[in-house]
């Protein structure tokens, strides 16, 4: 197509909406930090309660990802390669936390696990604090975060269709083999992507987690709900510092997410 | 079992006090306002995003410069990025210490700012695949049969990339529609002016109003239905020929 101003037009608009949307906020980050003073966002981000908040929500990655990647993957393989009745229903279900407010998740949670909710009593009297605490906090970590690994698998897992399973089965491989040896590394990269996405949610959780970790400082308080923290206490320098820690880990993330996104596509 | 059981009791709670009870609970004044507010400012933000998005999508699939694959990268930083601090990212540019001088703090100009800040891959990311797929040969054809190019691109790349825009116009809205990492911050929440659905649930919820909360909840939770199932309707749409 010849280069015209329309093109130049257009490729103005975009960059110029990123850049008013996305990228000027994004530097105003470091700006702030710069002119809060340095050392008063390190003594923030080096504050016991700041390093236990970041300790809660490694440990919240550490529970979820692994538990989301495995249920993921089997209900990626259920939608895609079994007919059950309610199959529809599952699927709806499994996409449901992409479009459901992080707050409806975290209040359900709260009246399911409350003291006069259905679960709730049945645990007090079993000594087991779920809510305000580190339980209800995976639960909910968990909610939010459930479609992303079966999103990304379903696709590859039509794409590559099943004859190399099924030849591995003539060939007398058992389920377990098949899925370990054909299955698995096909779909690799898919899982790990949405390992990848489901871990920057994790991260960046806030609404569900709010409603029910109680927001304790130092003992259920996690990365993001320090920076809420911080702030509504008007201390700039300790939001903008924590956040900035928040936003390398995400710029981390998003390193990784690129570097795998063509060898994705490549497949 | 993670999923399904919260929203039953959801659904309970809401029913506590009766059919009466609920419909009192929505139509309470303040429960109205936040969520007349919240579909309205969804409903721009949707819109803004239908636009932007697919012009940065037409550039980054059909234009070339240097700096693109980096411009394509950052695309995804609101996925990745905590929405509370793109909350904090929007407040320190547009905020009472703004360095351009955009004082926007606690006002509903921010919310959509700070909204269209969390929503921007979506359109991008659903309408980038479908116009690598679009043909440019019929576009050249169109051309020399002498059509202007906007109509070109209203008869034939459009029609080709509309299903994307809208699956992508609706995951945004209903992401839009739920969001309260990040306005929290930027919102102030003042009730009747800048009190949104999501915060109002979180407030009722802490001030042990259940019955209000989960009432506003359910309606939330229906709207996050209804998008799913347009979403669903598009996608049946748009593949009918391939199943067909």
């Amino acid at each position: 197509m010849p280069r015209t101003w329309r093109t130049y037009a257009v490729r103005f608009t975009a960059l110029g909406y990123l850049v008013l949307i996305l990228v000027a906020p994004l530097s105003m980050l470091f700006w702030r930090v710069w002119v809060e003073g340095v050392d008063k966002a390190w003594a923030a981000i080096t504050d016991p309660d700041t390093i236990h908040a970041f300790k809660i929500t490694l440990i919240l990655c550490a529970i979820t990802v692994p538990l989301n990647t495995v249920f993921g993957i089997v209900c990626g393989l259920a939608i895609v390669r079994r007919r059950f009745p309610g199959k529809g229903l599952v699927n709806a279900f499994v996409d449901l936390p992409l479009a459901l407010s992080p707050v409806v998740v975290g209040f359900s949670l709260y009246l399911l696990y409350g003291r006069t909710g259905w679960f709730g009593p049945w645990f007090t009297e079993h000594g087991v604090q779920v809510l305000f605490a580190l339980p209800a906090m995976v639960l909910a970590t968990i909610f939010v975060s459930v479609p992303f690994v079966a999103r990304e698998v379903v696709p590859t897992l039509r794409e590559i269709g099943n004859e190399q399973e099924q030849a591995a089965y003539t060939l007398g491989a058992s389920s377990w083999q098949t899925f370990w040896r054909v299955t698995l590394p096909a779909i690799r990269w898919a899982v790990i992507y949405g390992v990848v996405v489901t871990t920057a949610r994790c991260l960046g959780e806030y609404g569900a987690v709010a409603i029910v970790s109680g927001n304790i400082s130092g003992r259920t308080e996690t990365a993001t709900l320090r920076v809420q923290d911080y702030y509504e206490n008007l201390d700039q320098a300790g939001a903008y510092g924590v956040a900035l820690m928040l936003c390398v880990l995400a710029i981390a993330v998003l390193v990784v997410m690129t570097k795998l996104k063509p060898k994705e596509e490549m497949i | 079992m993670i999923v399904a059981l919260p929203i039953a009791a959801l659904m309970w709670e809401s029913r506590a006090d009766g059919l009466h009870g609920f419909w009192a609970a929505v139509t309470q004044p303040e429960a109205v306002a936040a969520l007349k507010l919240t579909l309205g400012i969804s409903a721009i933000v949707a819109l803004i995003n239908a636009l932007f998005g697919t012009i940065i999508a037409w550039t980054l699939v059909r234009d070339e410069f240097r700096g693109k694959s980096v411009v394509n990268a950052v695309i995804d930083l609101p996925f990745a990025l905590p929405t509370i601090v793109a909350g904090l990212l929007i407040l320190a540019l547009y905020g009472p210490h703004s360095p351009v001088g955009v004082h926007l703090a606690f006002t509903r100009a921010a919310i959509v700012l700070v909204l269209c800040f969390v929503s921007l891959p979506f359109v991008v990311r659903t309408v980038q695949p479908v116009l690598y797929e679009v043909d440019e040969q019929m576009e050249e054809a169109a051309r020399s049969l002498g059509a202007r190019e906007h109509k070109v691109f209203s008869r034939i790349v459009l029609p080709s990339i509309l299903p994307g825009i809208l699956s992508g116009v609706a995951m945004a809205f209903a992401r839009v529609v739920g969001e309260i990492g990040s306005i929290v911050i930027i919102s102030g929440n003042l009730p009747f002016k800048t009190e949104m659905a999501s915060v109002y649930v979180f407030n009722q919820g802490q001030n042990g109003n259940s019955v209000a909360a989960s009432a506003v909840a359910v309606v939330m939770l229906t709207v996050s239905f209804a998008v799913l199932l347009f979403i669903g309707g598009i996608r049946r749409l748009a593949t009918r020929h391939e199943r067909a």
